[in-house]
């Protein structure tokens, strides 16, 4: 799960990582509200940051200096609503402007060629590392970081004088690398990112950005924070529904939903899917669907609901391989899912292309067979079974 | 031979007397696994029964294995507790560690390596997040099913289980010398590169599929080595050309970050060294089915 700009400065805070004094504003008049405070408190320049989990904000104008109050206001009315490459702005960050004496880089993450934690530092921030990276490779130090020992003081300075920061904000540095670090070791993070990290004019040290990715696996052991982060208005409804019902769901942008069971078994059925849709004019995979091993009636159910809650849908493929579940009970599944949704008064209505292989698949197609379900039709192989499905969404549209 | 899992191993279970050591232990034993024993603390000395076979219950990896010669464990506890039942693997020096669970912590899959390459790597560890090995007709550690292929001269590795039980499905006729499912988590054990240096070297395998799916490198490290290591015939199949950037597509680690990590990058670099990628896994299977009668 990643994190919004003003989320993870509250985790920062939390560590003692040094942040600028900040509030977040879902309106004008808040960001007013908050300009005033701190205008009140002697500091009377604010910098108003759009909310979005997405790089390059500054360049899509999503990043403003105001210098008091009312033109908190006027440019949070700007920012408000503003589109940054697909991203609505709902909120904005009013944070205190900081006098920057230079601008550094510093992240933790997870190297995951390596099978190891990774600190990279430059004495070039504020930039994209990649680029600095790519213009001045020395500039940019990989510094590995096990995950056995972690970052104690003396680590931590042999990160940042790897970055080559100068003398001057070496202690400062080291002291935020190393609290930094406890973000990420405590927090079950795979990437702590402070871009720009500043020195400023009166010779702090301070996370001017703060990006941060959580661990969803590590959800059951930092639950708190994960329902606290959970962003709701970002997700896509189907997911958000889906999700509620413990279904692996993606939505994508095409017209055949999916269902499967096995993350690279679904993946692999979007991917041919969509060589087949080619040929009917660029149909593609609605979604992906990972309904696991199990395959029960109720898991389908709810999956096809879902999938079929997509006004984008127009045809649906079942692919399932019959591994450790048997296709005859994978059948009965469909068989009762149907069911199902007819008794929630959801009658489907959209053709169902079924491919089932494996174990015990003869059994699991007769079934079908005997059902005598209009909407369903079986398809003997993946490829040929994605390719019907495919000409059945062209000729619903 | 087959690699990892001979007809020799002797197999014990962490988490034995839980529901999914029961039900895959049982399994297991049926295709002719030899199931020596397994662990739960708090039931040391008890027995648990596998479709009628007694099965000794110890407290420790290292009491299973003075006790009953155990050199491959299956790992079945839940996400919690894994990171321990690892690390009580690799304290035992037990050879072969499989890790079943899924949900992970990344930080204790990066702790339990970590720990594993400062005890010398004596422990293989394969997984987390796998369906673990199969050498059809000699042995079977993990949750592959056992009855849908046969023994043959294929190796298999892959990141994925259902692409695993699918192509060894479509493949049963010519059948595996071993199927390894390494799993789709960001840090895993066994790699790709040490299955193919495994069935490279292996006399009982003549030709090798290589599932690869979108996130990290792996797949491209795995063509260099290719390139460089391997002279038995490579056929690879790479999932999610269609899967979006910065979404996570299931398994943990199957994410686009970027432009790193597409399938498009995947399979370029797998075929530049020499590799025949498969659009589907149907034409996968075909390219194995050629490659096989060309030897």
């Amino acid at each position: 799960m990643d994190l919004f700009e003003h989320q993870a400065k509250e985790l920062f805070a939390e560590y003692g990582v040094p942040v600028p004094g900040g509030k977040v504003a879902h309106t004008a008049a808040e960001a007013r509200d908050i300009a005033a405070e701190f205008a009140a408190a002697g500091r009377p320049k604010v910098v108003i940051k759009a909310q979005v989990k997405v790089g390059g904000r500054g360049k899509a104008g999503g990043v403003k200096l105001a210098d008091g109050p009312e033109a908190a206001y006027e440019i949070a009315q700007q920012i408000l609503g503003m589109d940054i490459k697909g991203h609505t702005v709902h909120k904005v960050l009013v944070e205190e402007a900081s006098d920057i004496a230079a601008e550094y880089y510093l992240s933790f993450l997870l190297d995951r060629a390596n099978r190891t934690f990774l600190s990279i530092c430059s004495v070039q921030g504020g930039m994209e590392i990649e680029e600095v990276a790519h213009t001045s490779p020395g500039a940019v130090a990989r510094i590995p970081v096990s995950p056995l020992t972690g970052v104690d003081p003396g680590k931590a300075r042999e990160i940042i004088s790897a970055g080559r920061l100068p003398a001057e904000a070496l202690d400062g540095a080291a002291q935020l690398a190393e609290r930094l670090w406890a973000v990420f070791a405590d927090e079950d993070a795979t990437l702590v990112e402070v871009n720009p990290m500043i020195l400023s004019a009166d010779g702090r040290v301070l996370a001017l950005d703060g990006k941060v990715t959580l661990d969803d696996n590590a959800a059951f052991r930092q639950g708190g924070d994960f329902e606290k982060f959970a962003d709701q208005s970002a997700a896509d409804p189907l997911e958000a529904r889906a999700k509620a019902k413990h279904l692996n769901y993606v939505k994508l942008d095409g017209q055949v939903g999916i269902i499967g069971n096995g993350a690279g078994l679904v993946m692999s059925t979007l991917d041919v899917v969509a060589y087949a849709g080619e040929q009917f004019g660029g149909i593609r995979p609605a979604n992906f669907l990972d309904i696991g091993g199990g395959a029960s009636a109720e898991v389908m159910a709810n999956g096809l609901e879902i999938v079929l809650s997509d006004p984008s849908v127009r045809s649906v493929f079942v692919n399932v391989f019959g591994g450790i579940t048997s296709c005859d009970a994978v059948a009965n599944g469909i068989v009762s899912a149907i069911g199902m949704l007819g008794d929630r008064g959801e009658k489907v209505s959209h053709p169902i292309v079924v491919r089932l292989d494996g174990n015990n698949a003869a059994e699991g197609r007769r079934i079908l067979d005997e059902a005598g379900i209009g909407v369903v039709e079986q398809v003997g192989t993946m490829d040929d079974a994605a390719r019907r499905a495919a000409e059945l969404a062209s000729v619903a549209g | 031979m087959a690699i990892f899992l001979t007809a020799q191993s002797r197999v014990m279970i962490q988490g034995i007397t839980g529901s999914e050591g029961r039900k895959h232990g049982t399994r297991m034993l049926a295709a002719g696994t030899k199931i020596v024993g397994g662990t739960n603390p708090r039931k040391a000395g008890q027995t648990v029964s596998l479709n009628g076979s007694d099965i000794p219950v110890f407290g420790t990896v290292a009491d299973t294995m003075a006790e009953t010669g155990a050199d491959v464990s299956v790992i079945f506890v839940p996400a919690s507790g894994t990171k321990d039942a690892v690390i009580e693997a690799i304290d035992a020096r037990i050879p072969l560690a499989v890790v079943i669970t899924e949900g992970i912590p990344v930080h204790d899959s990066a702790e339990f390596w970590a720990y594993a390459c400062a005890n010398g790597n004596t422990t293989r560890i394969v997984g987390p997040n796998c369906p673990g090995i199969a050498s059809p007709g000699k042995s079977n550690a993990g949750i592959i099913p056992a009855d849908i292929s046969s023994e043959g001269r294929i190796g298999l590795v892959s990141k994925s289980g259902t692409l695993t039980y699918q192509m060894m499905y479509e493949l049963r006729d010519i059948g595996f010398s071993t199927a390894v499912g390494i799993g789709g988590d960001p840090i895993i054990g066994t790699t790709h590169i040490d299955c193919l240096q495994a069935f490279q070297e292996d006399p009982e395998t003549d030709v090798i599929v290589m599932i690869g799916e979108i996130g990290g490198d792996a797949e491209e490290r795995a063509a260099d080595y290719v390139d460089q290591h391997v002279s038995k015939p490579v056929v690879g199949y790479v999932a999610g050309f269609t899967a979006p950037e910065g979404k996570t597509m299931g398994h943990a680690g199957a994410i686009i970050s970027g432009s790193s990590g597409t399938a498009q990058a995947k399979k370029e670099a797998l075929e530049k060294a020499g590799v025949r990628v498969g659009r589907t896994p149907s034409e996968t299977a075909r390219l194995a089915r050629e490659a096989i009668r060309r030897i």
